[in-house]
């Protein structure tokens, strides 16, 4: 009898053992899994990361090709010539051609110059024009001179053309292959640090685009951003956390702006659209009307932000303010506010960071115009940062995707350090009740 | 640059009226403090109010109605034939003079009566500004100096302050209402004029989409048809992968984090994870398309498959990735708020860590996990970069992950972008379109913001 329970008792201790081992294989697959989706997470960062880096390095550097320019009088103007509206009509275009066909005079055909002018820039022209209008001591000289090259050239030197396509589905044909070896035998090729990438407006070149433009565009259009949802945020968070009535009223607010924070931000657009530009006939592309729509887009992020710092004030400090005979306009702008306004910093800015990565409203107000001039305030057109990345992330050319990749960086690199400027004011001025 | 001037000057203004309402105050009671009714600073501020409120007020009102007074005026001016064209030819050609009078290219010869109405524009521009630059500036110094007139020693001017910032502060609060209501009005005002010319049961159920509309009325090739359904089913379908990859990702992952992780590694890879959510769409947009679908597509050759080059997959996807850290973040937001006895209980009776999550926190939380992943639903409906980027633009009524889909917010910006006239069927249907966008994308984040709240309330 004795036994047989203890044999009993056994079999129910292997059931149980074999249980265990089962339900313990299944705890470590389960971790397994949680850990791996993570790994899966940071790998998507990683990748993505990694795979901007190396499309947009290289546009850090842009190649350059010597020429031996004869700033021959016939051509240009006669020796001794002064006058900037004559300089600066002379035929600079046919210089260029003229120096390249000196180069290489081998080539003789029609269709063979025509590929062979394509090797530099069309923006060499304006820089001969703009060494002779700043020296015209430089007419009648011979001077070697570094000019742009084509950005098929810069992508070949870069070694983003693959040489084992056929010549006819490549963008750099044989004879061009070997002018530019010629060249670099000669020592007549050499890459430099991009400056023009970071000093110019936007341009149908790849070579001569940049993003100085769609910053400045940015900057204009965060500012006007700033100037409205700020103060009006924090106006509204005051209200509705230290004065607002519990009433209907305040009850369909909040949820409105709860409901805001989570509408497409394409419809912000249509918005904007809709009001600023049809009703109240502001001008397209603008930063300004840029700015409004994005002040309307961020105001419930920095509200909701706002809200929680207030509400992390003690109460004990609007008590004693009272106490001491403070009305309650001068509690909050004496003792709340300050205290609250780091939480607030932090809160507008993330809301910043989100405006300035913001490109969907922005297209629906017009923000993606051609604009080669660089905006001198928010009432001019002009692009920004994410709206010039996705023109240029449509433009064909192989130059302009590590032109869209560098951009990209740029913005990153703005947004990282918001991010960063963010977490060091809350761990600055963090403070435990 | 004028109205930056102005505004400037304006607030040179305001400062010297603080100022001297703060002196006349401070003189009125010879610096004896305790006399006023309020803090001579009050007293400043209120005369600044005064100067500067009345004279912004016009300056907003001026720059609103210029731009249309200016242009009915010069249009008064222009010959009858070119009067009694159709509004949008109106356009147009005040277009044309707007960019003569600013020197820019035009579309047309320029001829006699243009350049007299270029002339005609630029002169108006300019005497409205000079107008509003002295008006502007009169109006400020005299609300300045009646309200330092007015400075008494009885007069209560921190309540008159307080009453104005309290006015601020309601009107800032209510700017969330009227920012909504101007979102439904603008949205469904365009709309209605949409279903005049086309039908809503058309919009609704048609099935097919093609919204390039005849200029013509004997044009080939465009037909001009409205049905939505191809739309709906391509948002669907990009929705649902995103949704694939983004739900058991993230809610993965925040139960790794919430129960499982150390302090360090918690520390770690939450915020690297968080980057994700930082980045901009556009970035997502172009990874997609530069990256992800060429990757998809060459990985569909090998296996011999077709996949198209702006497939649904690859869009879907790269939306997932984005939103693996907004359903991580809700759900670990939930799990966290799920009580310890509950865990604790479930330890006690000899169940392994998995199964407690399985069996215990993940029924409790639930309603929290819905909620969080009905409002990444309603964010991946309402994506638009990585959408107008990676995926297609003709409209595929398909199931199939692997062809181009077309999405409504892809619509809405191809239809609208670099357009002008806003009463074809074609720049209409935007809107509504985006009326649609915007009831679906209410209701799924009502319902998850009434279930979240739910949840908490249960805890609490």
């Amino acid at each position: 009898m004795n036994n047989n329970l203890q044999q009993q008792h056994d079999r129910t201790m292997v059931r149980v053992q074999q249980g265990l081992d089962r339900r313990y294989r299944q705890e470590k697959r389960f971790q397994r899994i949680g850990l791996g989706a993570i790994i899966l997470g940071l790998v998507f960062v990683s990748f993505l990361f990694i795979s901007i880096i190396a499309n947009g390095y290289t546009a850090f550097q842009q190649t350059y090709v010597k020429i031996d320019v004869n700033f021959d009088p016939e051509m240009i103007a006669p020796i001794g010539e002064t006058d900037q509206e004559v300089l600066s009509k002379a035929n600079y275009g046919g210089l260029v051609k003229k120096t390249l066909r000196d180069m290489f005079p081998e080539v003789t055909n029609r269709r063979e110059k025509k590929v062979l002018y394509s090797l530099v820039s069309t923006g060499a022209s304006f820089q001969l024009r703009d060494m002779v209008m700043q020296d015209p001591a430089l007419i009648g000289t011979q001077q070697s001179v570094w000019v742009l090259a084509d950005d098929d050239v810069d992508m070949l030197i870069k070694g983003h053309i693959d040489l084992n396509v056929p010549e006819s589905d490549r963008r750099i044909k044989n004879n061009q292959m070997a002018w530019i070896q010629s060249l670099q035998a000669e020592d007549r090729i050499e890459k430099r640090f991009n400056t023009i990438f970071f000093s110019a407006g936007d341009s149908r070149e790849p070579e001569l685009s940049g993003i100085k433009g769609a910053v400045h565009g940015s900057f204009f259009t965060l500012m006007i951003c700033l100037l409205i949802s700020f103060p009006v945020g924090v106006a509204a968070a005051v209200y509705l956390e230290e004065f607002a009535p519990k009433n209907r009223w305040t009850d369909i607010i909040e949820v409105n702006i709860n409901n805001l924070a989570a509408v497409p931000s394409i419809v912000f657009g249509l918005l904007g659209l809709a009001v600023f530009i049809n009703f109240f006939g502001l001008p397209r592309s603008v930063p300004l009307v840029g700015g409004l729509v994005l002040a309307l887009m961020t105001l419930p992020t920095i509200i909701i932000a706002s809200r929680a710092a207030l509400k992390s004030v003690p109460p004990s400090i609007r008590e004693a303010a009272l106490g001491v005979g403070a009305s309650p306009m001068q509690t909050i702008t004496h003792h709340v506010l300050p205290l609250a306004m780091p939480g607030m910093l932090t809160g507008t800015i993330i809301g910043m960071a989100q405006a300035l990565g913001e490109t969907a409203p922005l297209l629906m107000i017009g923000m993606v115009a051609f604009i080669v001039d660089i905006p001198g305030g928010p009432f001019d057109p002009s692009a920004v940062l994410p709206v010039q990345i996705y023109l240029w992330a449509d433009s064909p050319e192989r130059a302009f995707v590590e032109r869209t990749s560098a951009a990209i960086m740029v913005l990153l690199a703005f947004l990282i350090s918001m991010n960063l400027l963010a977490v060091w004011l809350r761990k600055k001025f963090e403070r435990r009740w | 640059m004028q109205s930056t001037t102005l505004i400037i000057v304006l607030l040179g203004l305001m400062t010297l009226a603080y100022y001297m309402g703060r002196k006349r105050s401070l003189s009125l009671v010879n610096g004896r403090v305790r006399d006023l009714h309020s803090l001579p600073s009050y007293y400043g501020i209120h005369t600044a109010l005064w100067c500067g409120v009345p004279a912004l007020i016009l300056f907003v009102f001026w720059i609103s109605f210029e731009g249309a007074v200016v242009t009915g005026m010069v249009v008064d001016n222009l010959p009858q034939e070119i009067q009694e064209l159709p509004p949008e030819r109106l356009n147009l050609v005040m277009n044309d003079i707007r960019n003569l009078a600013q020197g820019d290219i035009v579309s047309r010869e320029v001829d006699e009566t243009m350049q007299g109405a270029a002339d005609h524009y630029s002169s108006l521009l300019r005497i409205s500004d000079m107008s509003l630059f002295v008006i502007g500036l009169s109006v400020a110094i005299l609300g300045g100096l009646l309200a330092q007139r007015s400075i008494n020693r009885h007069q209560r001017a921190r309540n008159r302050v307080e009453k104005a910032i309290n006015f601020f502060l309601v009107s800032s609060s209510s700017l969330a209402i009227f920012t909504t209501i101007g979102i439904v009005l603008s949205v469904l005002f365009e709309s209605i004029r949409f279903f005049q010319q086309i039908p809503v049961t058309e919009f609704i159920f048609g099935l097919e989409w093609s919204p390039q509309t005849a200029i013509r009325a004997d044009q080939v090739g465009s037909s001009g048809v409205f049905g939505a359904i191809p739309l709906f089913a391509g948002t669907f379908l990009i929705t649902i992968i995103a949704m694939f990859v983004a739900v058991p990702i993230g809610l993965m992952s925040a139960i790794y984090m919430a129960e499982y992780a150390g302090k360090h590694f918690r520390a770690l890879a939450k915020p690297v994870l968080e980057v994700l959510a930082g980045i901009p769409t556009v970035v997502y947009g172009f990874f997609a398309a530069l990256t992800v679908a060429p990757f998809f597509r060459d990985l569909g050759t090998s296996l011999g498959l077709s996949v198209s080059s702006e497939s649904a997959l690859a869009a879907g996807v790269v939306m997932g990735i984005m939103i693996i850290p907004f359903v991580s973040s809700l759900s670990d937001d939930v799990i966290n708020a799920v009580p310890q006895a509950m865990r604790d209980g479930s330890y006690g009776l000899g169940a392994t860590r998995s199964e407690t999550i399985r069996q215990v926190i993940i029924p409790a939380a639930l309603p929290g996990i819905v909620g969080g992943v009905l409002l990444a639903v309603s964010r991946a409906i309402g994506e638009t970069m990585i959408v107008v980027m990676a995926a297609g633009l003709s409209a595929n009524l398909t199931a199939n992950p692997l062809e181009a889909v077309t999405t409504v917010t892809v619509q809405i910006v191809t239809l609208l972008v670099g357009d002008q006239e806003f009463d074809s069927a074609k720049t209409l249907a935007a809107f509504a379109l985006a009326l649609v966008l915007f009831t679906i994308t209410l209701a799924l984040n009502m319902i998850a913001l009434h279930i979240v709240r739910k949840y908490r309330e249960q805890y609490e």
